[in-house]
């Protein structure tokens, strides 16, 4: 864990603590066999921006509380613990994006409510299954149009933003705005959106869409800490009471070594994830190696950990009944979502020249 | 929140020190020895000493400051943890290094510093913090390695003294230090408990070192052999069957020099960058890209470990202030640091083909030929210092919970 303040301190645990009591996997169960139209629980969205947690990256002459993003990633990180749905991770990075590029009419329009919880949004950023793929939406005049797929909160987001070949918009749900649900193996909301000259107001260059989408990929990767940690902890309990041939399974030592060597493997994902959010909030210029490190460990580090808990729980593992397999399934799309290991590995390399 | 930044910026009282410490160096550093590196920490062993490689030595033993935040009573330093980061950036700054090393200063010192009585503080540590005596390390036997506890080496008592028969392996340095460190048996009848922490003059009658020559063709360890060999009573360490705490203690002070944790920026083999070889030795495309792509992804994904391990040493060093010495979250660090060494040395040795495999002679750089040496020695560092799976065993019962069979 970074050398935390108080502040940070405290917002770590309430999150930590609502998650347990309000939002443990059960909700996510119950959320996804009653399978809203907007993919969340309003209720729930309604006390996360009431703990304040929807503006934590928002500036305080908006409503929000500028804590920055290693604050963000702490509440994310618990939420993804538990596999909590929320809309916060899309509806923070799309504020921020707001809040770097947008007008002054856009931000006192937005802003304030999307830290008050009123408001949904989201980025709107691929056009096929794979991050990085070329993007071929355009605004001549105002007017956006092109195909977005695979945008997470699509659901229910009340406002985009869209990336086009010449930069970030900023484009509210309604006219000329199409979204189609996509069910995907996690049960979370992920839609196709279609814009057709759309009012769209322009927030900024290529140079902001790729840093709004670090941001978001930062965010992802506490997600995925969270998600890592807990189901490394879920599986070693397992292991501590399941007995197999007279003897408790976790004093057999294959299987110790199994966990220490993931053990291992989470120090160092814990390391470069707060350090890719510090990056962020210190203003460095090398966010992007630092954001592509985190999300290419992030990758292994979940994906080691998630098949293995599927694994080492043998047959149960394969149940829908237990926790492992909404691990895995949430998982695989993270790992997709904002670029997989070879995309971070490559954009690393290019970065520091080979 | 304090950032690292903030964290690492030295304190306004240190300014004074930072002008003393410019000031001493710049008097006291030999010139001639910008960039050199500690000849005392050489694998290899010692080699001769240079009249200024000597000069330096005494001088910064002398003030103590090889060993800053070492107690100024025993000779070292007296500083605290700012002050003493403020003479590592000067000494860094004009490219000096610092003269005392070896395993007085990374594993025993430490451990005395905790348990020794005054006499034996007052006796040893001098010593270490001038680089004067060189110690070695009485662990291993030929039947206790990763088993360490059923070593068999004994230790009679004879009233005044002990009689020490017995036979250690893998001493490293044995052939070249003053004294040792060791573990020994002084009662038979229980195994953890029946071992005691011994201090063995090497000159003493009856203890005799033969080096081991290894795969990279050096010989940094011996074996060593004790026959009738008379002991003081006084250089026991703690109580008799306290030797298995305290052996523990310095294994783990051990291991958070071996893990980089003792300090280093967490690159653990000096020389250039991999990709550097890398563009050096191999083929690049249109694009000043790396041509062999299942290479260049092995490369970087090496560079990702090596970068990933050092903002891991950085944290944990960040959340270690406060906490008194090494935890077993060392064992973490030591396995990692083993790994991205040895992974360093596969991918070094891959990169250059032919040219990185050559023994001796003609034909070869200097750098070529080290690296063979390099790749070779560094199949050491996941069996010394307890074996990587002796360190998951570690994680997974200290750490983790996960108990033996019942």
């Amino acid at each position: 864990m970074a050398a935390l303040n108080d502040e940070q301190v405290m917002l770590r645990d309430m999150a930590r603590e609502w998650a347990d009591n309000e939002s443990p996997t059960t909700a996510f169960r119950k959320l996804r066999d009653a399978a809203p139209a907007k993919g969340f629980d309003p209720e729930a969205w309604s006390t996360v921006a009431q703990m304040g947690w929807s503006g934590v990256v928002i500036p305080e002459e908006f409503g929000g509380s500028a804590f920055g993003y290693l604050s963000l990633g702490l509440v994310v990180e618990q939420l993804g613990r538990n596999l909590a749905v929320s809309p916060l991770s899309s509806t923070a990075v799309a504020a921020s994006a707001i809040a770097m590029g947008g007008s002054d009419a856009a931000k006192s329009e937005w802003l304030p409510k999307l830290a008050a919880g009123e408001a949904v949004a989201t980025l709107a950023i691929d056009e096929g299954p794979i991050h990085g793929g070329k993007i071929e939406a355009s605004a001549p005049g105002g007017k956006l149009s092109g195909t977005k797929k695979f945008v997470a909160e699509g659901d229910g987001a009340d406002v985009f933003v869209v990336a086009a070949t010449d930069g970030l918009y900023l484009v509210a749900k309604g006219e000329g705005v199409t979204v189609s649900t996509r069910k995907m193996a996690d049960s979370r909301s992920h839609a196709d959106v279609t814009f057709a000259d759309a009012p769209a107001e322009k927030l900024g260059g290529p140079e902001l869409t790729q840093a709004v989408v670090d941001r978001a990929t930062a965010v992802l990767t506490s997600e995925m800490l969270g998600m890592a940690d807990a189901a490394f902890d879920q599986t070693l309990d397992y292991l501590k009471q399941r007995v197999q041939f007279g003897q408790v399974l976790s004093t057999f030592q294959a299987l110790q070594h199994r966990m220490a060597k993931m053990k291992t493997e989470l120090e160092l994902m814990r390391s470069t994830v707060e350090a890719a959010l510090e990056a962020i909030d210190a203003g460095r210029s090398d966010v992007d190696q630092a954001v592509s490190l985190a999300k290419a460990v992030a990758n292994d580090t979940l994906k080691l950990v998630s098949r293995e808990m599927v694994q080492l729980h043998g047959g149960v593992g394969m149940t829908d009944e237990y926790d492992a397999g909404l691990y895995l399934k949430r998982a695989a799309v993270l790992e997709t979502m904002w670029g997989t290991a070879s995309y971070h590995r490559d954009r690393f390399a290019r970065l520091n020249g080979y | 929140m304090a950032t690292a930044a903030e964290l690492d910026r030295p304190a306004d009282t240190t300014d004074a020190f930072r002008q003393e410490a410019r000031e001493w160096l710049e008097a006291n550093f030999p010139q001639s020895l910008r960039g050199k590196d500690n000849a005392m920490s050489a694998v290899d062993g010692p080699t001769e000493e240079t009249a200024e490689q000597k000069q330096w030595r005494e001088a910064m033993g002398e003030k103590g400051w090889g060993l800053p935040t070492w107690p100024k009573e025993y000779g070292g330093g007296g500083l605290g943890r700012a002050e003493a980061r403020v003479l590592g950036e000067e000494m860094m700054r004009i490219g000096a290094y610092n003269p005392i090393g070896g395993m007085g200063v990374m594993m025993f010192g430490p451990t005395l510093l905790e348990y020794g009585n005054e006499e034996q503080k007052q006796k040893h540590i001098p010593g270490i913090v001038r680089g004067e005596v060189r110690w070695c390390q009485g662990y291993s036997e030929p039947g206790a390695g990763s088993d360490l506890a059923s070593l068999q080496m004994f230790a009679e008592d004879k009233g005044d003294h002990y009689l020490v028969n017995g036979q250690k392996t893998w001493t490293s340095g044995g052939q070249w230090a003053d004294k040792c460190f060791a573990l020994v048996r002084t009662d038979k009848s229980q195994k953890h408990a029946g071992i005691s922490f011994l201090l063995i003059d090497m000159d003493a009658e009856g203890v005799e070192t033969r080096p081991i020559r290894l795969i990279s063709g050096s010989s940094p360890f011996c074996e060593t052999f004790f026959t009738n060999v008379k002991v003081p009573k006084e250089n026991l360490v703690g109580r008799e069957g306290q030797g298995w705490e305290i052996g523990t203690r310095l294994l783990q002070h051990e291991r958070n020099s071996l893990s980089g944790g003792g300090g280093s920026q967490g690159r653990m083999n000096q020389g250039e960058q991999i990709p550097f070889i890398a563009k050096k030795y191999r083929d690049v495309d249109g694009e000043g890209r790396l041509a062999d792509s299942d290479l260049r992804t092995r490369i970087i994904k090496h560079e990702m470990d090596q970068r990933a391990f050092a903002l891991t040493l950085r944290r944990a060093a960040l959340e270690a202030k406060g906490n008194a010495g090494p935890s077993a979250a060392t064992s973490v660090m030591k396995n990692v640091g083993a790994r991205i060494t040895q992974d360093r040395a596969e991918l070094a040795i891959e990169i250059m083909g032919m040219q990185g495999l050559g023994w001796e002679g003609e034909g070869f750089s200097h750098d070529e030929l080290a690296q063979t040496r390099t790749w070779l020695w560094g199949k050491a560092v996941s069996i010394y210092g307890g074996s990587s799976e002796i360190q998951n065993n570690v994680i997974a019962k200290r750490i983790l919970g996960m108990l033996d069979h019942q």
